[in-house]
């Protein structure tokens, strides 16, 4: 199964993308899949993610069929 | 526990009725709540509009972990959280937080617990449509 991958506010304006499938080949940790979905090396300091809706660190790993999102700081309240 | 997600406007009041009357009458001697109100100002700018979004799925399990870490924390008998989503205008209710106790002082400090914790772990983001029609995404919270 692919790695479902989404982006949410500022940062899905700025990749111009809201949801990507990756193949999960070679995939071990977050950093991963940022690398993969976006074709950037580095995933910034500033962006959170989370896996399968829990907030989650980069280094943390995922694995095939997981939902892996990134986002910015939140602003709710 | 409730947790709400609104896509429209909600009457603060009524929902702390409403999750009021869910609890056995004389179950509780205190109850505290915070409403948060959409501003027409932020950074010396005139906001006319604010566009929440959120995580569905993971906001809701945010927003039931945060009621669950109150229930760990504090002798409460319940919480709830009302969240708007969609386009907000200046003056609308933004966010509902309650905590009902047997006594006030967990209820003050439970109440107190959600907006902070609600505000650094649910996934919401605001946009804001300032006076002269630009948008632009809110990058931090206000300091409480």
């Amino acid at each position: 199964m692919p790695i479902k991958v989404k982006f949410f506010a500022s940062l899905r304006e700025q990749l111009k993308q809201d949801l990507k499938e990756i193949d999960a080949a070679g995939i071990q940790t977050i950093s991963d899949v940022w690398e993969k979905a976006t074709d950037t090396p580095l995933l910034p300091s500033h962006v959170l993610c989370s896996v399968n809706l829990e907030h989650r660190e980069p280094h943390e790993s995922v694995k095939d069929g997981d939902e892996v999102a990134f986002f910015p700081p939140v602003t709710g309240g | 526990m409730a947790v709400f997600i609104k896509p429209d406007a909600f009457d603060p009041a009524a929902e702390l009725t409403r999750f009021e009357a869910t609890l056995p009458m004389g179950s509780f001697g205190a109850t505290s709540s915070f409403t948060g109100t959409m501003r027409d100002f932020n950074e010396d700018s005139s906001v006319t509009m604010m566009t929440l979004e959120h995580y569905p799925g993971m906001t809701e399990n945010q927003l039931e972990s945060i009621i669950a870490d109150a229930k760990s924390q504090w002798d409460i008998i319940d919480a709830l959280i009302v969240h708007r989503v969609g386009d907000i205008q200046p003056g609308n209710p933004i966010v509902l937080t309650a905590v009902c106790s047997a006594h006030r002082a967990a209820a003050f400090d439970a109440c107190r617990f959600l907006m902070e914790a609600l505000k650094s772990r649910a996934t919401f983001w605001k946009k804001e449509t300032l006076l002269d029609g630009q948008q632009r995404w809110v990058e931090k919270n206000t300091p409480g």
